[in-house]
């Protein structure tokens, strides 16, 4: 099979409210910033994928009206609603068909301009599900107690991601909420749906990502050092809460195992040395640990007490503050891609790990993590 | 560089995405919809292949990708596999809810998927996974899931 790289990256800062920057004001500085440290201009584009939500939006057709900023004017822009990972899956295959050697791909939220409860609300089944009145947090708590009650995971082992990834993002410029937190903090912090405290849940964000893929046939010949997609899967789990068991992310641990498989990983605790992955809540780094197979199965609680996901640990893991420290929800997988991208490049500044030559991102999508995408990047070809 | 946007409010373009919108039922909900309304009944369909009684009810199975349906009746008593409470008021949350709200997934017995819905007539203290419940209709039934008012813990 052909292969594909990432050769380009850029972000704008993640912001609480970004009151002077439109969506297509965001795009467009993303996709500069992406342009500049691929070394490209936007005549080595091929074609264009932008990944964003209506509903978030605000408006219909929301992928073309980042188009221009995009520099998508008389090329082929297609667009993915999902996670930006899910974006960047399509313009992978893109880049491989044979069609294009080169996508751009981008990611946009504005989580400041609605109110997230009703837009995530939205999400469940108008008919038989909607007018109950869950969102999003209440899912997430649902599925957190669900968690905890199986494995004996604890509030303050959940309390302890969140003080970890605020941490970390003391030292990334891009992310929004950098704090000096202790588990007492998080406990003490407003109970918004039990068993999840305020700061065991990511904040509301603004931000706009972008990433360039391409075709190995011309990877090497912009500025960049290409970051290989060694394996990359995704999967879906059933739509409705009560035909899952949300305990546990059955979709990711088979996305997991096919990313692994195509990339030739036996023993991915010992093989992947660097993991950006969905902190959209505390536990589901922990869940989502255990389901990946980075983590044991009920013990990532105590392993991360051991200090196993540290910054310094053996298997760091969001040490760019992760989405606790700044979640743009539709951008989020593309900000976590271009974190590991930077940490393979040994361009990740402040929050560069001491190893990587290969790493893993997963972006989530759906109520409870129904959906998930898994990649495998890696220095090496 | 000074900033061009020195002592200038930011410009806000005030609206709402609010959208008249129909859904129509279609069989399977409604026919769930009108013997929960008119019989007090939950009514859930069975895969003629898995075996799976599945609620809520649909026409096709998620796993067999078949439509090989035909209607059972579950009972109104269950198990709660897992449940959340609101203590802020969200605003998804309808005005008749005052929080902390309780929503639980519930296995009703002879159904092999579990119902999301509200608990009710229990503090958050006193609710644990596991806990048997049953369900209570609403006084006033209009056809909606709502037709359950909520569900209670079985004394």
């Amino acid at each position: 099979m052909d292969r594909a790289a990432i050769i380009g990256v850029g972000m704008t800062k993640i912001e609480k409210r970004k009151i002077r920057q439109t969506f297509a004001d965001m795009a467009w500085e993303a996709v500069n910033k992406a342009l500049t440290d691929a070394g490209m201009t936007m005549d080595d584009i091929d074609n264009v994928v932008t990944t964003s939500s209506d509903f978030w939006d605000g408006r219909t057709i929301s992928c073309m009206a980042v188009g221009d900023a995009s520099g998508a004017a008389h090329k082929n822009i297609s667009c993915v609603e999902g996670d930006g990972t899910y974006g960047a899956f399509y313009g992978m295959t893109r880049a491989l068909s044979g069609s294009y050697r080169t996508t751009l791909v981008t990611g946009h939220t504005k989580g400041s301009e609605s109110v997230s409860s009703l837009i995530t609300n939205a999400a469940f089944d108008p008919i038989y599900e909607r007018s109950l009145g869950m969102d999003m947090i209440t899912a997430c708590a649902m599925q957190a107690r669900s968690y905890m009650h199986r494995t004996k995971t604890t509030s303050e082992q959940l309390a302890l991601v969140s003080v970890k990834n605020h941490g970390n993002a003391l030292k990334n410029p891009l992310a929004q909420l950098p704090l000096n937190l202790t588990v007492s903090d998080v406990l003490a912090s407003e109970m918004v749906a039990d068993p999840l405290h305020k700061l065991d849940c990511s904040p509301v964000s603004d931000g706009c990502a972008a990433v360039i893929i391409a075709h190995e046939s011309v990877a090497a010949k912009f500025r960049q050092k290409p970051v290989w997609v060694r394996g990359v899967s995704f999967c879906a789990d059933s739509f409705f809460f009560g035909d899952r068991d949300l305990s546990r992310a059955g979709s990711l641990a088979q996305a997991a195992k096919k990313a692994y498989a195509m990339a030739g990983i036996h023993d991915p605790k010992k093989e992947i040395d660097v993991a950006e992955v969905s902190d959209a809540f505390t536990y589901q780094e922990l869940l989502w640990l255990e389901e990946m197979g980075l983590a044991d199965d009920a013990a990532a609680g105590k392993q991360l007490e051991r200090g196993d996901f540290n910054l310094d640990g053996p298997l760091p893991v969001n040490a760019s503050g992760g989405l606790l420290s700044g979640h743009p929800v539709i951008a989020a997988g593309l900000y976590s891609m271009a974190a590991v991208v930077r940490q393979i490049r040994g361009d990740a500044g402040g929050f560069q790990v001491k190893k990587a030559k290969t790493g893993l991102v997963q972006g989530v999508n759906g109520l409870g993590g129904q959906s998930h995408c898994v990649w495998i990047l890696d220095k090496d070809k | 560089m000074s900033d061009q946007f020195q002592g200038i409010e930011p410009m806000v373009y005030q609206s709402q995405i609010n959208v008249p919108y129909s859904w129509w039922a279609g069989d399977t909900a409604t026919r769930f919809f009108v013997t929960l309304r008119d019989e007090k009944k939950i009514t859930a369909t069975k895969c003629g292949d898995c075996g799976k009684v599945l609620l809520p009810p649909r026409k096709i199975c998620p796993r067999c990708f078949t439509e090989n349906m035909e209607w059972v009746n579950v009972s109104d008593e269950g198990t709660l596999l897992t449940f959340a409470v609101a203590r802020r008021p969200f605003a998804a949350i309808p005005a008749d809810k005052k929080v902390p709200v309780i929503w639980g997934l519930i296995q009703l017995d002879g159904a092999d998927t579990a119902l999301l819905h509200y608990l009710d007539g229990v503090r958050p203290e006193e609710v644990s996974i596991g806990m048997r419940v049953r369900a209570v209709y609403a006084e006033a039934r209009k056809g909606t899931i709502r037709d359950i008012s909520h569900f209670k813990p079985v004394k």
